[in-house]
């Protein structure tokens, strides 16, 4: 089993300077955009600072029922899981194909004022090695509360892009120790990071690593310490 | 002067408001950048948000190991007449300066292009700021290095005479930089969004005690009893100075105790404010519990008190570039109430971090709602410090300038590791 390395990452972000006003020009522009874009409309969001649960997990989403105020749309996007695709193109067709499902059943072209059009823009995220390396699962729960914010984008939010599995890089590397873990990556699983903002995220991992680790953490002591400790 | 080797270092005074993972992030896009030549262009050295930004960023690049300076144009009064009408213009008035006026401009940037030509040839980066110094590119024909223009304006509706006449001077830049995706306009080059921001170690917004804000109250005959509404802006249309008076006047008719303070200093390009400051005066008529502040240039420390010791901030702007004085009172954990435009969206999230108004009427009513739910102007005031911590903070601008230098400097890749 390899060291778990935190890494935290931010966005930083490029306009691409093309805009859509109605669902069809929002459709037209998502035919050829940046995947970039796409990404960054899923994904970036997150990474902003949140003060209440978001009502919709995606930018598109959201300015349908901001701006358009079409709210069958909006859910319709809202529900899309960006880690069910394995890559950009394939969201984008998922998107195209949902806005052109409403696009074929309705006859009312809704319009965004003039100064609330969907700006595409797309991110160029920076890694930063934190020169933080765990050995043990357990040194999690002392890890976790002290991470930034931006390791928790990059490893439960970020990852499931990378992921060939598409899950988090804690499941992933919990899942290397074999099935020791299982329930613990069931738990993991179930928790959606599409509402929350990152520190109540953190906050919630946190808390279900103490629950997994106890003693150690207490203690401050790692499974790994403990282990040569009472060797 | 011998530097006190006792005070801590600039980058851990950042750290104590920002937080040491913010400090380890400039510190390793910083590695990739060591002694690059990095220039910043604007058109004067005080007053207005861009000379703030500047005097907190130049510092702290020079602190991470970039070989950073910063120059002002040499300029008169009939040069920021013309572009002060020019940055009217590019904000969405229809109005463009006289064939002499671009004469003019043209000329004033030549004769800067011959002072600080072998500085910008020989620069690694050129930072030009706004519309003031854009053409000094069309004079270095030998530059070496990438020039980024950086635009602070709300472009969003530009007039388009002039736009067309400002972008023939920017589509051989590298690249540019807008505050806000809605003020992009198409260019031929990367264009990156970086909001701007405060820095939490100025003295205009560091902590003040109690003392201080008194003494500042007393010098302006301020009521301290009595609930203050203050709006530090220019005295510039933009900022709707008339509609944060008539805002007042219809919320004194439920608080008759109300007062509104309205600071503006002024700033060297801006030849229109002796107009406005004018009309301000006719509109506020005497009444005694408008205090107009204007006959001098306050210090940083006097809008500092000002804004701390107010109860609720009015940034009434009906165009806003970003709104730096809205980004200072929320550090300060004031309710802010902002005219729903540009830059002020992005700070005030309606109810939430503050309240968003589109006219004087509904400016009068959140002054109302918050007079009468004061617990609301805590709650409000606390998240509005935490979400300017989170994103406003010199720390997370320099880190994104940072960003950009590194992706022109080594490719457009998007993803870039570093450690």
């Amino acid at each position: 089993m390899g060291d778990f390395a935190i890494t935290d990452c931010a966005l930083a972000i490029v306009a691409t300077g093309r805009r859509a006003q109605t669902l069809r020009e929002l459709r037209d522009v998502l035919r050829d955009v940046h995947p970039g874009c796409i990404y960054h409309h899923f994904w970036g969001t997150l990474l902003r600072p949140q003060f209440a649960q978001l009502e919709y997990n995606n930018d598109f989403a959201s300015w349908c029922h901001h701006n358009l105020h079409d709210d069958r749309i909006a859910e319709r996007l809202a529900v899309i899981n960006p880690a069910a695709f394995a890559n950009m193109d394939d969201l984008r067709q998922e998107l195209l194909e949902v806005i052109d499902e409403r696009l074929d059943e309705t006859e009312m072209m809704l319009f965004a004022q003039a100064d609330r059009q969907f700006h595409f823009v797309r991110s160029i995220i920076v890694l930063f090695d934190t020169h933080r390396r765990l050995l043990q699962p357990d040194e999690l729960a002392v890890a976790l509360p002290q991470m930034p914010a931006g390791s928790g984008f990059y490893h439960f939010v970020d990852a499931r892009r990378r992921q060939p599995r598409q899950i988090d890089d804690f499941r992933a590397w919990l899942l290397e120790w074999g099935p020791e873990y299982r329930s613990l990556c069931e738990a993991l699983a179930e928790i959606d990071p599409y509402f929350d903002s990152l520190f109540v995220l953190r906050e919630r991992l946190t808390q279900l690593f103490v629950n997994a680790f106890p003693p150690f953490v207490t203690l401050g002591l790692s499974e790994s310490a403990r282990r040569e400790d009472s060797g | 002067m011998i530097p006190d080797s006792t005070a801590p270092a600039l980058l851990d005074r950042y750290a104590e408001h920002a937080g040491p993972d913010a400090i380890e992030q400039l510190r390793q896009l910083a590695s990739r950048l060591t002694g690059l030549k990095v220039v910043h262009v604007n058109s004067v050295p005080w007053g207005g948000g861009v000379p703030e930004i500047l005097a907190t960023l130049v510092p702290l690049m020079q602190e991470l190991g970039l070989d950073a300076s910063w120059e002002t144009l040499e300029a008169d009064e009939d040069f920021f007449s013309c572009t002060k009408t020019l940055n009217n213009a590019l904000q969405g008035k229809p109005v463009a300066p006289s064939p002499e006026a671009l004469q003019l401009y043209e000329a004033v940037n030549a004769r800067n292009a011959e002072r600080l030509r072998p500085l910008l040839e020989e620069a690694g980066v050129v930072v030009i700021h706004d519309s003031q110094p854009a053409p000094l590119l069309s004079h270095c024909p030998d530059r070496r290095g990438k020039w980024i223009w950086r635009c602070h304006l709300d472009l969003s509706q530009p007039y388009r005479q002039v736009w067309r006449y400002l972008r023939g001077f920017l589509v051989d830049y590298d690249a540019s930089v807008f505050s806000l995706d809605a003020f992009v306009q198409p260019l031929p080059h990367l264009q990156f969004l970086i909001p701007p921001s405060i820095d939490p170690l100025s003295e205009k917004n560091m902590p003040l005690d109690p003392e201080t804000l008194s003494q500042v109250l007393e010098q302006f005959s301020i009521d301290p009893q009595r609930p203050v509404v203050l709006q530090v802006s220019r005295f510039d249309r933009f900022k709707d100075p008339l509609g944060a008076i008539e805002a007042y006047r219809l919320a004194k008719q439920f608080v008759p105790s109300l007062q509104l303070v309205l600071a503006g200093g002024s700033a060297v390009d801006d030849p229109e404010s002796a107009e406005v400051l004018r009309e301000v005066r006719e509109a506020a008529a005497g009444d005694p519990d408008i205090h107009i502040l204007a006959t001098e240039h306050y210090s940083d420390r006097t809008i500092n008190a000002l804004q701390s010791a107010a109860d609720i901030v009015l940034q009434k702007s009906i165009r806003e570039g970003f709104g730096l004085a809205v980004t200072e009172a929320m550090w300060k954990g004031k309710p802010v109430i902002g005219g729903n435009t540009g830059g002020i969206r992005l700070q005030l999230l309606d109810h939430r971090t503050g309240f968003l108004v589109d006219t004087p009427e509904g400016a009068a009513l959140r002054i109302r709602y918050l007079l009468s739910e004061r617990h609301r102007m805590g709650q409000i005031g606390q998240a509005a410090r935490e979400y300017v911590r989170q994103s406003f903070l010199s720390t997370r601008h320099m880190r994104e300038y940072l960003t950009l230098m590194v992706t022109l400097t080594h490719g457009d890749e998007d993803r870039i590791e570093l450690g």
